[in-house]
């Protein structure tokens, strides 16, 4: 029996199989369709860029240069200088590790969050889900970004801070969708099987409810992750993120401003890169979008 | 049989008409209660930003450049020796009386400087939505129109831009190039500087004031300052937009009384903007709220940009310096309009649609 | 009579998907009069896309070919989009299945039925008022000024077929067809909707498709009958010759009906085997 055969088999002998074989068949789905399969390439070049940036970087992204200020892009410096002579190329390199840690921690923290106040909000009913969702209500409709502004404010500019600050912001559209899918499956005969036998309801949330809510979380987290990206921009542009001399992209830009009429590429380049890890992400969420959740789309 | 049997029982013309009309006053009565709810929310969630996660949150309101004196004055003023539960009651209690506190960097009250910036931010986002509707809505109805076509990719495109471009780079690249290179529009600010102060703010948007004077140069002047921004931010809402109306539009144009307008013999474009369109026309306006709502956010980001004087601007100096009455009340004030701005637009969507009626 | 109302030959519809181009009608042909054919045959047979392939509806990448598809000598296949638009509505109209999907919800009823006429007359207001007034009455709607001023979704599923028929006949065309005019509706109101529609046409000597899955109705509404199974035509016959039906299919059919004293206690399964590859 090959590899495939025994993924694809139509009567799986393990979970494990189980699982393997549908992780297969979506990842042969989302190769059919060429703009996933670019938005997962981006995501492999970050995530490699990340890894590897002492080596793939020619150039130290904090060693100043001052006879190599503002130099235009070259073949020397792919990307020119900036004002203090640093290698742009090298700080957009590195600044990907910043940019992975902050996507990861955020995703991290506010989809477990969401995944289990809604779970419970869901399962339980009642005043216990008028509480949870009236207040992921309330969050819901206020502006993010400012939000997350105000939070930065109080906790003080950092990276750190600005994680925490987005990953507030971001859990409650988690809930809601934790709780749609929990309401449909609550009832389901097997939930009454496994309650009769005796599971207590954190049981029953975290081994029956959650898994199946993973994949429409997985669908929105993806997609929710350019937005991330730019509100983690924003905020180093305003000066509330990474500090420097951390290669953050939007602080980067931010540095540029000033020179942005005539050495145009120093706050130029960092946006490039910014602008396609967060189509990476756009188009891997929208292929796996196709993949698992064929109903929806075109929709929002 | 030849009788209406099949009919709606048909109830008294007087009781049809009374009990929409106790429906939708219901609908009003809840609105506003949940409008109430969410800004009490929000309410908390500035009170909670501001007193309880700085450890001093004395210090955070006077800055770090405070006597001893000032500091303790400060502290008495804020009531902060009293229990929080009655801490929060005076928080809402001044901001429903408009006192939003004093800003330490400007030293006027917060409630003044945000009445004075306002009109800015709004005068650009609006400018920005009306781009965002006039170009979005078309593009995104032709789009459907034409599934499939290298018109309907480019719009996809666009569409996925608009999620992935950020805002404030959008500005910088664009000042490099149309200001800095090609001098097709005006710089950073409302006016170029020679104009600045001649008109007396009446409502505080320039565009307005500057006719209201008879100053058509200023006029003009304006509109060539402020023409940048606001396609920045139409940018983001005709991505948006344009994204929106073609999933709707899609949506609408597989349904089977589109196959009836067809059916009928009826032209193109008849079917495509009576029958396909019309019904859409609901939910745009909640997309279009949205979007507006969103502008407002996004005008933080251009505001440092172009240097403009609105809230966001006032904002972000007020983020630097840890101004933190300045920060929470121009929070405040941003979030009770995007809450507005959403809500109503929810409410719009039931009022409007007959089917919803 | 000279020419026939409507000639179809060797009609085949086709649709792109993963494995090539799949063929859901695969040469069909008939020729109709002034008549009342009926096509029956189950779901996915094929039948609705024959209807709609008449009117040239079928969307890209849907495709149609046909060695004649003429109707009153025009050929179909060769008309441009706007010939087609004097065709559609003016002299082939269709009703179709479900009036809850197939009226515009956010048009009041008599916009709608008014639009199908002025699409195609230049008439004054007051005439055009007057002839939906008149046509409301004439699919048995007592008070027509009420129900012009309704919404869709103020109206019960068979009043909207009623007013389905209507849109589609206030023009006049010379062709109807009804494309399983019945299959949403309650069983309570089907035959008063069919009985509506048998009147008109009878009356204005139309030509009339009823497209359906139910034998019975079929035999008891049209003159001739067409079976198709997976998109070709297995039995054609006069309706009143159905009981002598060669076809297995037609007799697997109508075996599977009931009929009232019944003393099978099981209805019979269809036996594909026996045509299957046809």
């Amino acid at each position: 029996m090959t590899t495939r055969d025994w993924l694809l088999a139509d009567s799986p002998t393990s979970r494990w199989q189980a699982n393997a074989g549908r992780a297969y068949r979506v990842f042969t789905a989302l190769l059919r369709n060429p703009l996933s399969v670019l938005g997962g390439v981006i995501i492999l070049v970050l995530l490699l860029t990340a890894l590897f940036a002492p080596w793939i970087a020619p150039f130290s992204p904090t060693g100043q240069s001052l006879a190599d200020r503002l130099l235009p892009p070259s073949g020397e410096h792919w990307m020119g200088t900036d004002e203090l002579g640093r290698d742009i190329f090298s700080r957009v390199v590195w600044g990907s590790q910043i940019t992975l840690t902050i996507v990861l921690l955020v995703a991290l923290i506010s989809a477990p969050l969401g995944l289990l106040i809604g779970a419970i909000s869901g399962y339980f009913g009642g005043w216990v889900d008028k509480i949870l969702m009236g207040f992921t209500d309330i969050f819901l409709s206020l502006p993010k970004l400012i939000l997350a502004l105000a939070f930065v404010a109080a906790l003080g500019p950092g990276i750190n801070n600005a994680i925490i600050a987005i990953a507030i912001t971001s859990w409650p559209a988690y809930a809601r969708i934790a709780r749609a899918e929990t309401l449909t499956i609550r009832n389901a005969e097997y939930i009454s099987a496994v309650q009769l036998a005796g599971a207590g309801p954190i049981r029953v949330i975290v081994q029956h409810i959650l898994p199946l809510c993973t994949s429409s979380m997985i669908i929105r987290v993806t997609l929710d992750m350019a937005g991330v990206i730019l509100t983690a921009a924003g905020l180093g542009f305003i000066g509330l993120g990474a500090q420097p001399p951390l290669p953050e992209w939007g602080a980067m830009i931010s540095r540029g401003r000033t020179f942005i009429l005539d050495q145009w590429w120093v706050a130029t380049m960092p946006g490039f890169a910014i602008i396609i890890v967060s189509l990476g992400f756009c188009f891997l969420g929208d292929g796996l979008r196709d993949v698992l959740d064929p109903k929806s789309e075109g929709k929002s | 049989m030849t009788t209406d049997q099949s009919a709606l029982p048909s109830p008294a013309p007087g009781n049809f008409a009374g009990r929409r009309a106790r429906r939708r006053a219901m609908a009003v009565g809840g609105f506003l209660i949940t409008l109430f709810l969410t800004f009490l929310g929000l309410l908390a969630i500035t009170f909670f930003i501001g007193r309880v996660i700085p450890i001093d949150p004395v210090l955070a309101v006077v800055g770090d450049r405070a006597t001893q004196a000032q500091y303790d004055a400060a502290k008495i003023a804020m009531g902060l020796d009293r229990p929080l539960y009655e801490q929060f009651f005076t928080y809402v209690v001044n901001v429903f009386s408009g006192d939003l506190g004093r800003s330490v960097s400007t030293g006027r009250a917060v409630a003044d400087d945000l009445s004075r910036f306002f009109p800015a931010t709004f005068e650009m986002a609006t400018l920005g939505i009306l781009i965002g509707v006039a170009l979005g809505v078309p593009l995104g109805v032709t789009a459907a129109a034409r599934q499939g076509s290298w018109l309907d990719q480019a719009i996809r495109v666009v569409g996925l831009l608009g999620y992935s471009v950020p805002a404030f780079w959008l500005g910088l690249v664009g000042l490099a190039l149309f200001y800095a290179r090609l001098r097709w529009v005006g710089g950073p600010g409302r006016l170029d500087i020679f104009y600045d102060g001649l008109v007396s703010p009446v409502t505080g948007m320039i565009l307005i004031d500057s006719l209201l004077a008879g100053e058509i140069d200023i006029f003009w002047n304006a509109v060539w300052h402020i023409i940048l921004p606001a396609s920045v931010l139409g940018f983001f809402s005709l991505a948006y937009i344009a994204r929106m109306t073609r999933s709707f539009m899609l949506d609408q144009l597989s349904q089977e009384f589109v196959t009836t307008a067809r059916v009928k013999g009826v032209p193109e474009q008849v079917v495509i903007w009576r029958h396909a369109f019309n019904p859409i026309r609901v939910p745009l306006i909640t997309v279009i709220g949205l979007s507006y709502a969103g502008l407002l956010e996004g005008s933080v980001m251009i505001e440092t940009v172009f240097s403009w004087p609105g809230i966001g601007n006032y904002l972000t100096t007020a983020l630097l310096n840890a101004d933190m009455n300045a920060v929470l009340g121009s929070t405040l004030v941003i979030g009770a309009v995007f809450i507005v701005i959403n809500k109503v637009s929810d409410v719009l969507y039931r009022v409007l649609d007959p089917r919803a009626r | 009579m000279s020419t026939p109302l409507l000639e179809v030959e060797n009609l085949r519809v086709s649709f792109p998907t993963h494995s090539g181009r799949v063929e859901v009608v695969k040469g069909l042909s008939f020729t109709l009069g002034r008549e009342r054919l009926g096509i029956v045959g189950e779901s996915g047979s094929g039948k609705s896309m024959t209807g709609r392939s008449i009117l040239k509806l079928i969307r890209k990448p849907g495709e149609v070919t046909a060695d004649k598809l003429r109707f009153e000598g025009i050929d179909i296949l060769d008309q441009n989009e706007k010939q087609m638009r004097a065709i559609r509505g003016a002299r082939i109209s269709m009703v179709m299945q479900d009036p809850k999907f197939s009226l515009n919800p956010v048009m009041t009823v008599g916009e709608q039925i008014a639009e199908a006429l002025v699409t195609h007359q230049k008439l004054g207001r007051k005439e055009v008022q007057q002839r939906i007034l008149d046509m409301l009455t004439a699919v048995r709607i007592n008070d027509p000024e009420r129900v012009a001023k309704l919404y869709p979704h103020e109206v019960s599923g068979g009043m909207g077929q009623r007013i389905m028929i209507a849109m589609m006949l206030i023009p006049e065309p010379e062709l109807l067809i009804a494309d399983e005019p019945t299959s949403a509706l309650d069983v309570s109101v089907q035959a008063q909707v069919l009985d509506i529609i048998d009147d008109l046409v009878t009356r204005k000597g139309m030509g009339l498709i009823l497209i359906s899955h139910d034998l019975a109705l079929v035999s008891r509404y049209c003159d001739r009958i067409l079976v198709m199974n997976a998109g070709r035509v297995v039995e054609e016959c006069a309706a009143r010759e159905l009981d002598k039906a060669q076809h297995p299919y037609t007799r697997g059919l109508l075996a599977a009906m009931p009929v009232i004293d019944e003393t099978r206690d099981e209805l019979p399964v269809l036996d594909r085997t026996q045509w299957a590859g046809t």
